[in-house]
């Protein structure tokens, strides 16, 4: 069937302002958007630029928006959506565009870096694992499955109205590391993220749990952490 | 531009992450990565890594070592699997260590499950050995490593993309490297240079690979004089998404799926009685198509079901999570209420620069290394997979080997020279890409690749016969012929894809003809590499790694290297 593709385009060395191009392809009902836009650009224009990599939601690389919505393009098919075969590409807000629908990430990893998002063990001399509780695992598994694809702070609305707040992604990574068992700051970890710009930036708007193409529970396991920082100010 | 350093990586998979974490501060290194290190493709490692924990039942290294000996049909080196099986459980602790958040068993340790050809005593029923976070063990892996290395203050030029090696005074001693935000070039200046730059399953069409597997790394190292071995050897998965090729894990067997034909029939019973459905990959792979053959796919065609209905909601929701979700979204299917449809797909390259089991890349058939250059991971060929890799054994593999090349690459730079680079290293990279971006030819790189990938599916896959491949090969030269006819439209240089898919392509081609010409040579069938025309393994004449090395005019040239057996004689492989 034929697609109607509406695409955001802007080339920093030569155009003054972004733009939209038209594309017609033939694609068919099972075609990931991705796919569509590999059509486009082998067949039609090499110039278009977006990133991708494994091509089915594992390495997180082109997260961007469909039709006003965040989405990994690899991820969406285009029988997924009602809009007449009809598709508006656009790139993730709050970036930079380098080009086309390429965006500037590095605000985004620098956020990440600032949680620390490494294991800090306590000792352990057994030479094996730690030995660590099949809950604790599964309690900090929703954050396990982030791919860093960033389109949870693209779509928060507190991170467009203050740079400086850590934002989800880099919030849901700080969980992960808060609640596992083996590591031996979170008292550290916790004071570090009650903060304005830290966990209480998160006015629980649910927008990243919302767009989150992995379907995390962003919001809820920032719940979580506002609740051990509160209970840790009542117990000291 | 130009960078001074003693240590280049050369891809943020696996293997160079744990280089990098190995080498830390010990040396001023610096990791490449064509796409985002967290991009990479060992990322989508799903069901598992192997090491004989015992955490649920009982089980030895020697078992798991002589599981990957006959898995690799006797071709694997049985010095190195033998390092390969005993470090594992090194390996595993010092992950979960670091981080790596393994599921637990009730007593929370790692828990483990069954994975195919991994059996407790030497071949009676298979063994719970992998490793597992669900089915996102390599993602998990990936992030631990990366997170590490952002500890330790590893530099990271992610988005450049490799064009050659330097090579002076016998040395590998740089890179020269192209920046996808700007086109520039760099040379980077090092004392060795390790490549860590994973597979090649985009030369063939249906493959579990990313679009960042074009065994870059391989060639350029091929291209610089190192040879490429035992590049006959291709693995196909046998559980890909019909019509697709992503991977649904192993893992999903391992938990109890099993494969039906049209008949409803669990047709792996026949085929290896003893382990069914978790018979290795080469096996499985084979036996689909041989049931293809006899009219017995679904509908007559060319995929199978794979039935996981009986398992439950709980076990596919909890240890099989992801593949739920690639089979709802791709497939249209709920696993816990119908089968999904599967068919092999390209997804693993046993071949690569042939190292020892150290990484350092070698040059002869006496092991003679290549000063500075080293490999590790999918793109090496240590040989520990041999004829055939089993599943959980490629994480392992880049655990391991990724490690040892750290080491080795530490020990070596105190003492290592610096050869004098010439003024301009980067001269024919540039001048190559100045030519493709000036050409007035007509050919563009979308046709030829998917025409290599056709031909390659068609000729070069599961089943090969002398005719087949001699087609494949014709079809190679013709297309590289047309490929000296390329022009690159997109005439920018912020993130040129159109130039990036034509240094690919380029890639892609070099080694479809390695693989092809390998595969000629090899007149027996042996693992993966299946002959029609020569249906017998032939200990004989082919118990022997197929090396090929670069002439650009000649073409590759094969040679031979013997294979290491110290404690499993040949034997033929039943499963």
């Amino acid at each position: 069937m034929q697609c109607h593709f509406t695409v955001y385009r802007f080339d920093p060395a030569a155009d003054e302002k972004p733009h939209y191009q038209e594309y017609e392809i033939a694609a068919e009902p099972t075609d990931k958007i991705l796919d569509c836009l590999n059509k486009i650009r082998w067949e039609q224009d090499p110039t278009l630029a977006f990133r991708s990599s494994c091509a089915h939601g594992i390495c997180g690389s082109d997260a961007l928006m469909i039709n006003g919505r965040t989405e990994l393009a690899c991820q969406k098919l285009v029988r997924d959506f009602k809009s007449g075969n009809n598709f508006v590409i656009e790139p993730l807000p709050l970036f930079d565009v380098v080009k086309d629908l390429i965006v500037d990430l590095e605000p985004f990893f620098e956020k990440y870096r600032q949680v620390q998002p490494y294991l800090k063990p306590g000792k352990n001399t057994s030479g094996k694992e730690f030995i660590q509780e099949a809950e604790n695992q599964e309690f900090i598994e929703p954050a396990l499955r982030c791919i860093l694809c960033a389109s949870c702070t693209a779509g928060c609305p507190i991170n467009r109205a203050n740079p400086d707040y850590l934002g989800p992604a880099a919030l849901l990574r700080a969980f992960r590391y808060i609640f596992d068992s083996r590591d031996s700051t979170t008292e550290h970890r916790l004071e570090k993220i009650d903060a304005d710009d830290g966990v209480w930036g998160c006015k629980t708007m649910w927008w990243c749990t919302e767009v989150c193409p992995k379907e995390i529970p962003i919001t809820k396991c920032l719940g979580q952490i506002k609740r051990a920082v509160m209970q840790k100010k009542k117990g000291g | 531009m130009k960078h001074l350093y003693d240590v280049i990586i050369v891809g943020a998979g696996l293997a160079g992450l744990r280089a990098a974490v190995e080498i830390g501060k010990d040396a001023k290194v610096a990791v490449l990565t064509k796409v985002f290190a967290t991009r990479s493709h060992s990322g989508a490692a799903q069901g598992g890594i192997g090491a004989a924990l015992g955490n649920e039942e009982e089980d030895h290294c020697e078992w798991h070592m002589f599981d990957t000996v006959k898995g690799s049909d006797y071709l694997g080196d049985q010095d190195a699997i033998e390092i390969l099986a005993n470090d594992a459980p090194r390996a595993i602790y010092e992950l979960e260590n670091l981080g790596v958040p393994f599921n637990r068993t009730p007593e929370g340790k790692i828990a483990q499950r069954a994975f195919g050809g991994h059996t407790r005593k030497f071949g009676e029923a298979p063994v719970k050995r992998a490793c597992y976070a669900a089915t996102r063990t390599g993602r998990v892996i990936l992030d631990t490593l990366w997170e590490q290395s952002l500890r330790r203050g590893i530099e990271f030029f992610d988005e450049f993309q490799m064009l050659s090696l330097i090579v002076e005074e016998g040395q590998c001693c740089g890179v020269v490297a192209y920046e996808l935000s700007t086109g520039k070039l760099h040379v980077f200046q090092s004392k060795a240079v390790l490549m860590a730059t994973g597979g090649a399953g985009k030369i063939y069409k249906t493959t579990s690979n990313a679009f960042a597997s074009t065994g870059d790394g391989m060639a350029m190292a091929y291209r610089a004089g190192a040879p490429l071995e035992d590049m006959e050897f291709v693995q196909f998965h046998p559980t890909g998404i019909y019509k697709l090729g992503i991977l649904i894990s192993e893992a999903a067997r391992g938990e109890g799926g099993i494969l039906l034909n049209n008949e409803g029939e669990r047709f792996m019973e026949r085929y290896a009685p003893v382990i069914k459905d978790l018979a290795p990959r080469d096996m499985i792979s084979r036996c689909m198509l041989e049931e293809m053959r006899a009219g017995r796919g679904i509908d007559g065609k060319d995929y199978f079901h794979l039935d996981l209905t009986h398992l439950g909601e709980e076990v596919i929701d909890k240890k099989l999570a992801e593949i739920t979700s690639f089979a709802r979204t791709y497939a249209g299917v709920d696993p816990i209420k119908e089968p999904i449809p599967v068919q092999p797909t390209c997804h693993y390259m046993m071949g690569g620069i042939a190292t020892d089991a150290d990484g350092r890349v070698i040059v002869d058939e006496k092991n003679t290394a290549y000063a500075g250059l080293y490999a590790a991971g999918e793109c090496a060929c240590v040989s520990v997979h041999g004829a055939n890799r089993l599943g959980c054994n490629a994480l392992l593999d880049t655990l391991v080997f990724g490690r040892r090349a750290g080491i080795a690459i530490k020990a070596f730079v105190p003492s290592a020279g610096r050869p004098k680079l010439p003024a301009r290293p980067e001269t024919k990279d540039a001048d190559t890409i100045k030519a493709l971006m000036n050409s007035s030819g007509k050919e563009s790189s979308g046709p030829i690749r998917a025409e290599l990938q056709e031909s390659m599916m068609e000729n070069v896959s599961v089943f090969r016969q002398k005719d087949s491949l001699n087609t494949a090969l014709k079809k190679i030269t013709q297309l590289k012929k047309r490929y000296q006819h390329l022009a690159i439209q997109d005439k920018g240089s912020c993130f040129n894809r159109d130039l990036l898919d034509a240094i690919e392509l380029g890639h892609l081609l070099d080694l479809a003809e390695v693989i092809t010409r390998s595969a000629i040579n090899r007149e027996e069938s042996r693992g993966a590499h299946s002959r029609e025309d020569f249906p017998q393994r032939d200990d004989q004449k082919f118990l022997v790694h197929t090396m090929a090395r670069y002439d650009a005019v000649k073409g590759p040239q094969i040679f031979t290297k013997p294979v290491t057996i110290t404690q499993f004689e040949p034997k033929e492989r039943k499963y």
